[in-house]
């Protein structure tokens, strides 16, 4: 290890100001603070002492990321063998077919076999997302000379996630740049963007090609196989519609149903959030919030009741299980730039998204999926609740006295 | 007292109306979905901003100054409903679908600001220049802006088919979201950085720097 330090010791002056590699600094920081901590530490009269630096608290997002992943990977497996051996269909074909046929079989009742179908899909359009947007994190932190950030691995495995295993690979190119550069860089890199950037990718995606983003077609990756989401199905039969469906809320739970990669499984979201927690990574208020604003919203709705509009009734455990709430609330609201950043106004923010989230769920025609949009607005005004809180907090001071 | 050359070159890209000034955006996001639509607004727009400003000029003298406002808006008014009326005649399918974004030139923020900034202080000709400068300024924004909308969003330049649509037999998949007003936004903000990336003056200073770290710090 000594030699390793040595080395970098001994190029570091090439990448200095003045050096022959000047530009390149941020890819000579990255590489030797993967390796060793940084060299620098505060030495003035104060500053907090903690291990829970953001590489840490970047990593540890990233790995209970992986958990629902590979749920979502082993579901887009076995959903799609199953819908084969319905529709018909004998093999994938294609570079995805032949990577599929060397490592396993088309049969469902194997995991093996279910998780490298999710692989083949999955990792192509992680590898993509990393490659693209890596690229864009490192050309801004040239140019820009600053660090190459942890939060984009976060960034990356989050917009990766909330994609359908079957877009084009080129969609994820443009989706994860416009998510990078212009959700974050442009307001001057991580720190400093106001709007979730995975999430922003995802919602210029919606927008641009909406075809390949939503509908019955693209949630399982076989061709010729139809099949709605969950809140698809509610939108338009209500909970009749989802009962005859044969969709139980034990496989929802588990994710056992049709949706983007990582949002399915709410039981690997949930141990994911348990690790988030208890490691103090994520807000657990912010979580609440959410939680409770989306009980209190659908509870309310369930009770105002509606003749012509079916999704009033869905009650919140079923909210809770559909769609992307629950990977929304556990990994995408509790994202600390783009949040609230008070303690009263984490319990609001929270609140406000899942008071929205049912709103554009039940309430909007447009969308049946309202959790990606009700992050994105309440970004928006997450600033706004904290200089709520602390003006309430300046006037209860000045009126103590 | 500026130059000919200078009122009509200047507003391209040194002191763009949009660029630099950010006015007008309005029209800018609405009538750039499609080029051909995009170059007849530009057309009228310009015109209406030369010849209000003549216009405006020449009585600049009499224009009682408590007044003044209304009175601008008097003439700009007229001149666009002569616009619209030619439009009407002439051109009676563009002329639909422009809709109601001709008669909002009364409102655009171009116009009222150069009649006000500049023809009441300056004589006729050279502000019939400078309208006829800041109506190209905005006209290059906005067909830049309707280019890139109507090639990614229909794949077409002018409605002449560039990229052929997978719906129609062809290859390209366009992006929806070009169609969408948003778009624009993004686009003329895209525009701006690289127009300031270009002429650095005008860039703006920082509302305040954060200061450096006051602890000191020490290699291990």
């Amino acid at each position: 290890m000594k030699a390793l330090r040595d080395f970098l010791d001994k190029i570091e002056p090439d990448f200095d100001k003045g050096g022959k590699y000047e530009s390149w600094y941020a890819i000579y920081e990255a590489v030797d603070t993967i390796f060793y901590s940084p060299g620098k530490v505060t030495a003035g009269a104060s500053h907090v002492r903690d291990a829970l630096e953001v590489k840490r608290v970047m990593t540890t997002v990233w790995l209970c990321a992986f958990l629902p992943m590979f749920a979502g990977m082993y579901f887009v497996g076995l959903n799609a063998l199953q819908a084969m051996e319905t529709v018909g269909v004998e093999s994938i074909g294609g570079w995805r077919g032949w990577i599929f046929e060397l490592l396993a079989v088309y049969d469902a009742t194997s995991w093996w076999n279910c998780l490298i179908y999710g692989a083949v899909y999955f990792v192509p359009i992680y590898m993509m997302t990393f490659v693209v947007g890596g690229f864009w994190e490192v050309l801004f932190a040239m140019k820009r000379r600053h660090e190459i950030n942890e939060g984009f691995f976060v960034t990356s495995i989050l917009f990766a996630l909330t994609l359908p295993a079957t877009i084009p690979l080129w969609q994820v190119a443009l989706g994860i740049s416009f998510g990078v550069v212009i959700g974050k860089e442009v307001f001057g890199g991580t720190g400093k963007n106001f709007l979730n950037p995975a999430l922003t990718g995802r919602a210029f995606l919606y927008f641009a090609y909406p075809a390949q983003m939503s509908g019955d077609a693209i949630w399982t990756a076989v061709d010729g196989f139809s099949g709605a989401t969950a809140l698809g199905i509610v939108a338009a039969d209500g909970m009749a519609g989802l009962v005859n469906s044969g969709l139980t809320w034990t496989d929802a739970f588990i994710g056992n149903m049709q949706g983007s990669v990582g949002e399915t499984s709410t039981l690997a979201i949930m141990l994911g959030m348990i690790i988030l927690i208890f490691t103090k990574v994520a807000s657990w208020r912010i979580i609440l919030g959410v939680f409770l604003g989306m009980v209190a919203m659908s509870s309310l709705l369930n009770w105002i009741g509606s003749d012509t509009n079916p999704a009033f009734a869905m009650p919140f455990w079923w909210h809770f299980v559909l769609g992307g709430f629950a990977f929304g609330m556990v990994y995408m609201a509790t994202d600390p730039v783009s949040a609230s950043m008070t303690n009263k106004g984490k319990l609001a923010y929270g609140a406000f998204i899942g008071v929205l989230v049912v709103i554009i769920r039940v309430i909007n025609p447009a969308f049946p999926e309202g959790m990606m949009l009700a992050i994105l607005f309440a970004n928006l005004t997450a600033p706004l609740i904290d200089w709520f809180v602390v003006r309430a907090n300046v006037k209860r001071r000045i009126a103590r006295g | 007292m500026s130059s000919m050359k200078e009122v009509l070159i200047a507003p391209l890209f040194v002191n763009n109306p949009i660029g630099l000034q950010i006015l007008g955006i309005c029209s800018a996001l609405a009538v750039t979905t499609k080029m051909s639509v995009a170059l007849v607004m530009c057309i009228a727009l310009t015109l209406v901003t030369a010849f209000s400003n003549l216009f405006i000029s020449l009585i600049r003298n009499q224009i009682p100054s408590s007044i003044r406002i209304i009175v601008q808006m008097t003439v700009i008014a007229s001149l666009v409903i002569v616009v619209d009326q030619i439009l009407g005649a002439v051109a009676y399918d563009m002329s639909k679908e422009l809709t109601v974004f001709v008669g909002l030139i009364i409102t655009n923020c171009i116009v009222m600001g150069r009649a006000e900034a500049f023809a009441m202080q300056n004589p006729p000709v050279l502000s019939f220049v400078d309208g006829i400068g800041n109506g190209l300024g905005y006209s290059v924004v906005l067909m830049l802006v309707a280019t890139i909308r109507e090639f990614l969003g229909s794949g077409s330049l002018f409605g002449y088919a560039v990229m052929p649509l997978i719906t129609n037999g062809g290859w390209y998949n366009p992006m929806g979201m070009m169609l969408l007003p948003p778009s624009a936004f993004f686009i003329i903000g895209l525009l701006i950085w690289g127009l300031r990336a270009w002429k650095t003056e005008q860039v703006e200073e920082p509302e305040y720097e954060i200061g450096g770290h006051t602890a000191l710090t020490r290699p291990v």
